[in-house]
């Protein structure tokens, strides 16, 4: 079972989150999406019959509603709803540790070693006091990119490298654009995070609750 | 002399767009009285931290539509606000014997839309990224499109009733128009022109609070005729800058649609549907 947190979100929020849900559970099992009003109860309601799921909503009290999503029951491949709800409750039971579909995850997107267009100076200045505000965060990003640019932030010698260092230390994935790196000859000074393409670019930031881009 | 005013908050992020949507939309309450925009005054809330360059965009736009209206920009008034918003106020001209009323519906007449419907819930669609650029670009473009050229073709006919389909949805235009006259309106849903793929984000559950709001409003006075939900949801859907719709008699619908052609509308005009003499409810779907 996927626990969707849609409270105090407005349309077309509470959608995308079941969508993507939906998504995740990549075959038949539950979806519970709570909600606090009745457009996200319609909508959410129309967005899961539309792709084939039983749907039933119940109040659960004043500005709280609960849409319960079964998705996959009876359907063609033949397997059992009941054999079919207890894998993914199994399965999801795992990855409710991660604590990923209340938020959705953040990405930061970081491409250029400077922050806004004007001074050059000032946008270094920018963007390692930004990378530094990045830390303080109550809730750190999932994972950040780095590309363009913003290769130059993750190598040897970047002002920001301590402050990267630290993130990575509590868990955000850091990766940086391999291309970029050759490019600009510096990929035997990275020292931090590890290298990607472009493929995993695009898909992290298609997966990405957020995505942030200073 | 007609007095008009609107302004709104974004709906659309480039802002040279939002300034000629803004514009359409408040010169659009001429048109849909009958009568010619002459003078508009802008009436701006923008907030200090955003870039000027962003409100210049925003002025450019509605400029070059007052001006496309053949209106007159003649200044305006701004103050400080933590949202933008920008609409105009319009000043325009009318016969007295040929201002638009939406009382005036006959059983007979027929029904003329000049625009496609859907632009609230491809908007929503837009916001949840879940729009093609195609359809994205069209509501926009007929967001921006002035009521003018529907607004001179007209000129040329008997006009029973016009307004112009706004906030609350076609159908709670029809609902206000049905009222006025006394009438009951009959509406074929599957002869409105839609916005490419409003149909699908809305079964996707892509339908903006106020298309429900409107629901609610209309109910009481509707006979669905059964069809399917997603009508519903799209003729309750709030338009921005929509279109207007006209009632008239039938002898001179086949003219007037001629003259729409001629005037080469970059709208999808359609004939949605007839009044019928007064009924149970105001409006009936088939």
């Amino acid at each position: 079972m996927i626990t969707v947190n849609a409270m105090g979100d407005v349309c077309p929020i509470p959608v995308i989150k079941t969508r993507k849900a939906i998504g995740e559970l990549g075959g038949s099992g539950q979806i519970e999406v709570l909600v606090d009003n009745e457009t996200a109860v319609r909508n959410v309601t129309k967005m899961a019959e539309s792709s084939g799921a039983e749907v039933a909503a119940e109040k659960l009290g004043e500005g709280k509603y609960r849409v319960n999503i079964t998705v996959g029951a009876g359907t063609e491949d033949g397997a059992g709803p009941e054999e079919g709800k207890g894998q993914i409750t199994e399965d999801k039971g795992c990855e409710c540790g991660a604590d990923t579909t209340d938020h959705g995850h953040t990405v930061v997107v970081v491409p250029s070693d400077k922050m806004g267009d004007g001074d050059d100076e000032l946008g270094r200045i920018l963007m390692k006091s930004f990378l530094f505000a990045v830390t303080q965060l109550d809730e750190l990003p999932e994972k950040m990119v780095f590309y363009n640019g913003g290769a130059k932030l993750t190598v040897e010698d970047s002002p920001a490298l301590g402050d990267l260092k630290s993130l990575e230390e509590q868990g955000v994935e850091i990766m940086t654009c391999g291309t970029c790196l050759d490019f600009y000859g510096i990929k035997d000074k990275l020292a931090v995070g590890t290298v990607t393409n472009m493929y995993s670019i695009v898909e992290t930031m298609q997966q990405a609750g957020r995505v942030i881009r200073p | 002399m007609i007095q008009t005013l609107d302004f709104f908050t974004p709906v659309v992020d480039d802002p040279y767009l939002f300034g000629q949507i803004a514009a359409a939309n408040a010169l659009s309450d001429v048109y849909a009285m009958g009568g010619v925009p002459k003078l508009a005054l802008n009436i701006v809330c923008f907030p200090n931290c955003l870039d000027v360059e962003i409100l210049g965009e925003i002025l450019r736009g509605g400029a070059d539509k007052v001006k496309e209206a053949g209106a007159v920009l003649a200044g305006g008034h701004s103050v400080q606000d933590d949202e933008p918003k920008y609409g105009l106020s319009v000043t325009g001209l009318v016969h007295p014997d040929r201002v638009y009323k939406n009382s005036g519906c006959r059983p007979g007449d027929i029904l003329i839309l000049t625009k496609q419907i859907g632009s609230g819930v491809v908007n929503t669609a837009v916001k949840a990224q879940m729009a093609s650029e195609e359809a994205a670009l069209e509501s926009a473009r007929v967001m921006a499109s002035l009521n003018r050229k529907a607004g001179e073709a007209a000129a040329a006919h008997t006009i029973h009733a016009c307004t112009d389909v706004t906030g609350f949805g076609l159908l709670g235009h029809c609902a206000e128009m049905a009222k006025a006259g006394d009438v009951t309106l009959d509406i074929s849903v599957r002869d409105i022109a839609y916005m490419k793929d409003a149909m699908d984000h809305a079964r996707m559950g892509l339908v903006p609070a106020g298309a429900y709001r409107n629901r609610e409003f209309v109910q009481p006075d509707l006979d669905d005729g059964n069809v399917e939900e997603v009508y519903l949801d799209l003729l309750c859907d709030p338009q921005t800058s929509g279109g207007l719709l006209f009632s008239v008699p039938e002898s001179e619908a086949a003219e007037l649609l001629d003259d729409l052609r001629a005037q080469k509308i970059e709208t999808d005009v359609s004939v949605i549907g007839r009044v019928l003499e007064k009924q149970e409810k105001l409006i009936r779907l088939r």
